[in-house]
């Protein structure tokens, strides 16, 4: 089956293609998929402090249409606030890049990594939060 | 500059010789008698060159000219063989064997057989139903009523049961991580009511050689016909009806140099094999195919038949010094690569790699004018793997990497040197952008890792 062309222009040159440090409090990752289906999709957020994705790194190991939903969501969520990001669908990736139906997955997987990285960063808040709490209280 | 096309994917099909086109013309032009028309020149020519033919297809093999009956190509070579066989010896049994990583057409063909009997079998346990209860038994009911009327042992249904010889049932046998069946699981699978057992000669996804002559030789043992699938292999690779015992052998003009359209199927004379034909008409090809002769095919096809057999071991060294160079070029070059099925037991022409980490699909694109064809499911409508990389047992993460690399008789050095060139930079690329290939290379554990699913 042909490529749309947007597909393409992410394909042959994906955005924003590489890692954020996974331990850094302020880095969200979302790691989705699974070798054994065929494609494995990882999106980093950096949250600033105030609550904006400052920055977003993606790799993902995949057919074309994975790599080009990878790319076009590292480049949808940049400056939106988390709340803002979780709104992304995978049905506005779809019909973004004209995804035939066979790749609607690819789609899919793109928003469930939004949603991991968003997921994780606010874990590790939950858990730094957690851990300030009884110094708070000493304090 | 817009770089040249390179077709490595002469396992799909192979471009027309030019001495295939140049026997072919005259057929299509002013010899364009009927091959049955006895009454007249026109006739007489045509059969003439059908008879010449048929002797060139019957040498590649080693058979008797009057044991090749043409058909329109190896799907329905497969489909006569086994549909015709079952059918014809169905007084001796319902029973196939074959392997799990044969064509389509062999397995397809198989699955029919199967949902015939399946079909007939429900049928008569319906029957038996209604005679049981005296009533009309719907078809949602069969299964409930099944068990408490405990149709298992029902004697009478085991009676009518036997009598069906609709279909077949099929034992479809595992291969080796090699790509080849285990002989000994395969002489254990023949049975008593086994018909026709149908093992593939090369395959075409991995290139692998079944050890036929072995198989044979147990096909013979137990009286079970043996069906030869040589569309990849023949031409390729020595191949001898009388070595492999084989009793019905399918082959393609398009896969050797030849038009599309054409193949054959060798049916054994001595001792005299009979199938049922799939077509009735006038009866040509000895009754078991009816239909005009397809002429000028018949002539190309007999032509690359003649052409491959001359050239098959020159063919097959070429082709072998080509692959090595291919697969050094590469694996000197990229890590996480490694050959899929045996490289001793190959096809010359064939290297099927796993390029782990890089989704096949993907590859492709990126190789764009490249033509080779990946056992990846993205690549499939059907959203499934390769079954023939899955029946490796190497996992479906091994069929979503690999590529199938397919050179031919117009396959050059400096294309290979070009492909090296171009699958280096395209998997290194990916690679850049594979959250596996991290993982790899920080060490992580990717088949004990926890994946989501989805």
């Amino acid at each position: 089956m042909q490529y749309s062309e947007k597909i393409l222009e992410h394909f042959n040159n994906p955005q924003n293609v590489g890692t954020l440090d996974s331990a850094d409090p302020n880095v969200g990752t979302g790691l989705v998929g699974a070798p054994a289906c065929g494609d494995v999709m990882r999106l980093q957020l950096k949250i600033s402090d105030a609550g904006i994705i400052e920055d977003a790194r993606f790799k993902t190991f995949g057919c074309g249409s994975a790599i080009a939903s990878s790319s076009l969501v590292s480049e949808w969520v940049k400056g939106k606030t988390l709340d803002q990001a979780a709104t992304i669908t995978n049905k506005a990736v779809a019909q973004e890049l004209s995804l035939p139906p066979v790749k609607i997955h690819c789609s899919v997987l793109a928003e469930d990594a939004i949603k991991a990285a968003i997921e994780d960063f606010r874990q590790k808040q939950a858990v730094r939060n957690g851990t300030q709490t009884p110094e708070a209280n000493h304090g | 500059m817009p770089k040249a096309r390179i077709y490595l994917d002469n396992h799909a099909t192979t471009p027309v010789d030019e001495r295939v086109l140049e026997a072919m013309l005259p057929y299509l032009k002013e010899n364009f008698g009927n091959a049955s028309s006895g009454s007249h020149a026109f006739g007489w020519e045509a059969e003439a060159a059908v008879n010449k033919a048929r002797q060139q297809v019957a040498e590649l093999i080693g058979a008797e000219p009057s044991e090749i009956i043409f058909t329109s190509g190896a799907t329905e070579s497969n489909n006569l063989a086994l549909k015709g066989a079952v059918d014809y010896y169905k007084a001796k049994g319902n029973h196939i064997v074959t392997l799990q990583t044969e064509h389509k057409a062999v397995l397809e063909t198989c699955k029919w057989l199967e949902r015939v009997r399946v079909e007939r079998m429900e049928e008569l346990k319906a029957l038996r139903l209604m005679q049981l209860l005296g009533r009309a038994v719907h078809e949602d009911e069969i299964p409930s009523l099944s068990q408490t009327h405990a149709l298992q042992e029902d004697l009478l249904l085991q009676l009518w049961a036997s009598t069906v010889q609709s279909g077949a049932r099929v034992s479809y046998l595992p291969v080796q991580q090699d790509g080849r069946v285990c002989l000994k699981s395969f002489e254990k699978a023949l049975q008593p009511s086994t018909v026709v057992a149908s093992v593939g000669l090369a395959n075409s996804e991995i290139g692998t050689l079944q050890p036929i002559d072995e198989i044979g030789a147990l096909c013979r043992k137990h009286g079970v016909l043996f069906h030869v699938d040589a569309v990849q292999g023949a031409g390729k690779v020595p191949f001898h009806v009388e070595e492999a015992s084989a009793d019905l052998v399918s082959l393609s003009s398009h896969k050797l140099y030849g038009p599309k359209g054409i193949g054959a199927l060798y049916v054994r004379k001595k001792p005299r094999i009979r199938l049922s034909p799939l077509l009735h008409g006038g009866g040509q090809e000895r009754g078991m195919r009816s239909g005009t002769l397809n002429v000028p095919s018949i002539v190309g096809f007999g032509k690359a038949c003649e052409i491959a057999k001359a050239e098959q071991a020159t063919e097959a060294t070429r082709l072998k010094a080509l692959r090595e160079r291919l697969w050094k070029g590469i694996s000197s070059q990229l890590d996480f690569v490694s050959v899929n099925a045996s490289m001793e037991h190959r096809l010359p022409g064939n290297l099927s790699i796993a390029f782990s980490f890089v989704e096949g699909d993907a590859l492709m694109r990126e190789l764009k004018s490249i033509a080779v064809s990946t056992g990846s499911a993205c690549a499939s409508d059907s959203l499934q793997p390769s079954y023939v990389l899955s029946a490796l047992g190497l996992g479906d993460e091994v069929a979503h990497c690999s590529l199938r690399f397919g050179l031919g008789r117009f396959t050059t050095e400096a294309e290979i040197d070009e492909t090296i060139a171009r699958v280096t930079k395209a998997v290194l690329r990916l690679r850049e952008i594979s959250v596996l290939y991290e993982m790899a290379k920080q060490g992580v554990d990717l088949k004990g890792f926890q994946w989501s699913q989805h």
